[in-house]
């Protein structure tokens, strides 16, 4: 700064005036508009007699849900009706997480194939299903397929162990008898053992140069002392088959239709996109670093293994982590067909039997919020350590 | 004097290197493994090929006008489509009033149609494009709502079917671009108090499921207004859609203008152009282009998504064929109508992910790394 500045600019031109001034208005705009809605709002609630606050939270909820994974009746209130619906959210999302990575991953590496035939397959696979809407996808397999599944009594059967009509698709479930929980133990022992055995590999290797097959002996840990375990305290695991009995199946796990829709409309639609995601990843590994791989001698399993994938991974996980993100919230198509999730059941019985639109709306926005900004969070620190690191 | 050398005239390749035997080769049958696959694939070509076709077309019913004409066949009925088509068009327009519809799709195909043409040249396509976009809107609008020059008044409840998908993804499109533009530069500007409100207007809308948001948009926003003033049931679902798809497309924007090297803002500020100016000139030409594919993707996102408007009970083209399928007349034609509407939507987007591939190779100048 000099005593003799040329002619000053005017003061509106001054960038660090004209920057505060800005922000000002930004600010005054916003929390004015605000205070608008805000101010409204009471009005509103008023004149409808709407009480706001979180009380109707514990009173009684007076009506069923079709599947709970936690203990559930007419008589509970709707803070349990919350607890319920968030846990169904989460199975479906979970499920159709699983299922779409191994799905997405099996069309993608398809796309690439060598086979012309198998290639143009996964293309049609993906092109079809990421240009329909899922909604219309959940909707054809809700409407057009399960719920054209024939009576209890008609029911397809898959070796008399698993049904198919139009209650759903009933298959065996496990039942655990006593001494099941050393077969859990041994899993445990087994799993500890197999760090402790990675460990001493990758010291050894780093010692001496020489390799352990450790992913073989690892599974082998790992499936070996179970099964063992097994065996010695007698089999303590028993299927328990859906049986025809009167109008319906007894016994047995069952997925409602409902459910087996949604999760099939999930599952093939975000597949296609995580199918494009693998394919464009894999493509991004130059083929130059499977020709050092090979020209140090390297076989092909060990080149997808430690030179391919790691570094397709590192363009595949931030979208992949997007494409669940994407999938979480697609769960909530389930209020289209009466899966009970979280927008289903909370934010459209609980809101209509109560009123409190703000506050079940509210619940739930912030519920996929934190879900979105966890992962988010988790994302970034991965990216952080998985980042190219220039030097 | 020695002969001179005259070589043999070349060998053609061999049968089983080039053409279509040396092609199936190479392409199915290289190794054990892709014998199999082939295989596998030829399989599964075999299980779903025949009956598809046959129930599509080779079973299917064409004629007819009534469920009956279908009890012949065992494939589809496609009658079922052909008796509801106006309705699956139109929604619950009035009959007589349908012409209407179509001169504002005519209208807009006729005066598009020059931006596809390459022979014309980009000044005059910007100066049509951009006067589309000024005057088609309101033309639209007096033509499909009425009440002026005589039009009868349609009410929007009335309006349905593919005319109402239109209308919505039309509407978010053209609505969502500017403003996601706009919370961009905002996300990407040097003031704290613009930035944190971008941002936070961007998380939100992105982290909570579209359903939630016309969801808020049906019973919230009444309570947010002054009584006695209330919006239109589209109006609303349009609001909900074009903030919701503006915080997207400000994140693929985001993406361009990261791109687009420092040098460039600083040559722009170095010749004296204020901030509207260097972006509107220099830095959004460059990164609009770059990010091309995302802002079609963003579309055909947004054109899918249209679809679920029904949960708020608007009948867009999805909401009027599952109405259809629950009629008592023409119960169990559920999957003809669920592949109609789906063969309506692919190949809308599947059109526009085609029309961005080439759109790319075109804009293509380069300067991709």
């Amino acid at each position: 700064m000099t005593d003799h500045a040329p002619a000053k600019p005017p003061f509106w031109n001054n960038p660090q005036v004209r920057a505060v001034t800005f922000q000002v208005i930004a600010l005054i705009v916003t929390v004015a508009f605000g205070l608008y809605i805000f101010a409204n709002t009471q009005v509103n609630l008023q004149r409808l007699g709407i009480a706001s606050g979180f009380d109707f939270l514990s009173s009684p909820a007076g009506f069923d849900i079709i599947q709970s994974l936690v203990p559930y009746s007419a008589t509970s209130s709707y803070g349990q009706v919350f607890w319920v619906a968030l846990f169904n959210t989460l199975l479906v999302a979970a499920l159709g997480v699983i299922l779409a990575t191994l799905l997405g991953f099996v069309i993608g590496v398809a796309r690439l194939s060598k086979n012309w035939l198998i290639a143009r397959l996964a293309l049609i696979y993906v092109e079809t299903f990421r240009n329909i809407p899922l909604l219309l996808q959940i909707f054809f397999w809700y409407f057009a397929v399960l719920r054209a599944m024939p009576a209890p009594r008609l029911s397809y059967s898959l070796g008399d162990v698993a049904f198919l009509n139009i209650r759903g698709l009933y298959l065996p479930a496990p039942q655990v008898e006593p001494g099941f929980g050393w077969v859990l133990a041994a899993f445990g022992i087994a799993a500890i053992l197999a760090t402790l055995l990675a460990g001493w590999a990758r010291r050894r290797q780093a010692a001496t140069g020489q390799q352990f097959p450790v992913v073989s002996a690892a599974l082998a840990l790992l499936l070996g002392l179970p099964l063992l375990t097994f065996w010695l305290a007698g089999s303590p695991l028993h299927w328990q088959i859906p049986e025809l009995q009167g109008f319906n199946f007894r016994g047995g796990w069952v997925a409602i239709p409902e459910m087996a829709s949604l999760l099939l409309a999930l599952t093939i639609y975000t597949a296609a996109f995580i199918a494009e995601i693998v394919r464009a990843g894999i493509q991004a590994v130059s083929h130059g670093q499977t020709e050092a791989s090979f020209s140090l001698g390297m076989s092909s399993g060990k080149t997808l293994r430690l030179i391919i994938l790691p570094q397709a991974l590192r363009v595949i996980i931030p979208p992949l982590t997007n494409q669940y993100l994407n999938l979480i919230k697609n769960s909530s198509l389930a209020a289209a067909i009466g899966y009970p999730d979280l927008v289903s059941s909370f934010a459209g019985t609980v809101l209509n039997q109560t009123g409190q639109a703000i506050e079940c709306i509210a619940i739930t926005m912030a519920v996929y919020l934190t879900i979105s900004l966890l992962i988010s969070l988790l994302m970034n620190l991965y990216n952080r350590r998985a980042a190219l690191v220039e030097r | 004097m020695a002969d001179t050398h005259i070589p043999h005239p070349d060998l053609p390749p061999p049968v089983s290197i080039v053409g279509p035997i040396g092609w199936l080769r190479r392409h199915l049958l290289s190794s054990p493994l892709n014998i199999a696959l082939t295989l596998l694939a030829l399989c599964l070509l075999y299980i779903a090929i025949p009956p598809l076709l046959g129930w599509t077309v080779l079973n299917a019913t064409w004629s007819g006008d009534s469920r009956d004409a279908c009890q012949a066949n065992s494939g589809a009925c496609w009658v079922f489509i052909r008796v509801h088509f106006d309705q699956f068009m139109y929604g619950f327009y009035p009959d007589g009033q349908r012409w209407r519809v179509d001169l504002t799709a005519l209208l807009l195909i006729f005066s598009a149609a020059p931006l596809f043409i390459r022979t014309v040249s980009s000044q005059t396509k910007l100066r049509i494009g951009l006067s589309i976009l000024a005057i088609y809107p309101i033309i639209a609008f007096i033509l499909l709502t009425g009440g002026w020059f005589g039009l009868a008044i349609v009410e929007t409840s009335q309006w349905g079917g593919l005319l109402l998908t239109l209308v919505i993804a039309g509407v978010g499109m053209t609505a969502a671009l500017p403003l996601g533009v706009l919370l961009a530069l905002g996300r990407r500007s040097r003031l704290p108090a613009i930035q944190t409100l971008c941002v936070t207007f961007i998380e939100f809308w992105r982290g909570v499921p579209l359903i939630t948001v016309l969801f808020m948009s049906s019973v919230m926003l009444p309570l947010f207004l002054p009584a006695g003033m209330s919006f239109d049931k589209l109006l609303r679902a349009l609001i909900g859609v074009s903030l919701f798809q503006a915080a997207y497309m400000a994140e693929v924007v985001r993406g361009g203008l990261q791109a687009i090297p420092k040098g460039q803002f600083e040559a722009a500020a170095a010749l004296g152009l204020g901030f509207w100016k260097m972006m509107g000139l220099i830095v959004l030409p460059q990164a609009l282009k770059l990010v091309i594919p995302g802002i079609v993707n963003t579309f055909i996102a947004l054109f899918k998504d249209t679809s679920l408007v029904l949960i708020i009970g608007l009948f867009d083209l999805l909401n009027m064929v599952h109405n259809a399928t629950t009629n008592p007349a023409w119960l169990g034609f559920s999957t003809e109508g669920y592949v109609f509407a789906a063969a309506v939507y692919w190949l809308f987007c599947f059109g526009m992910s085609r029309y961005s591939q080439s759109l790319e190779k075109r804009l293509h100048t380069g300067h991709k790394r």
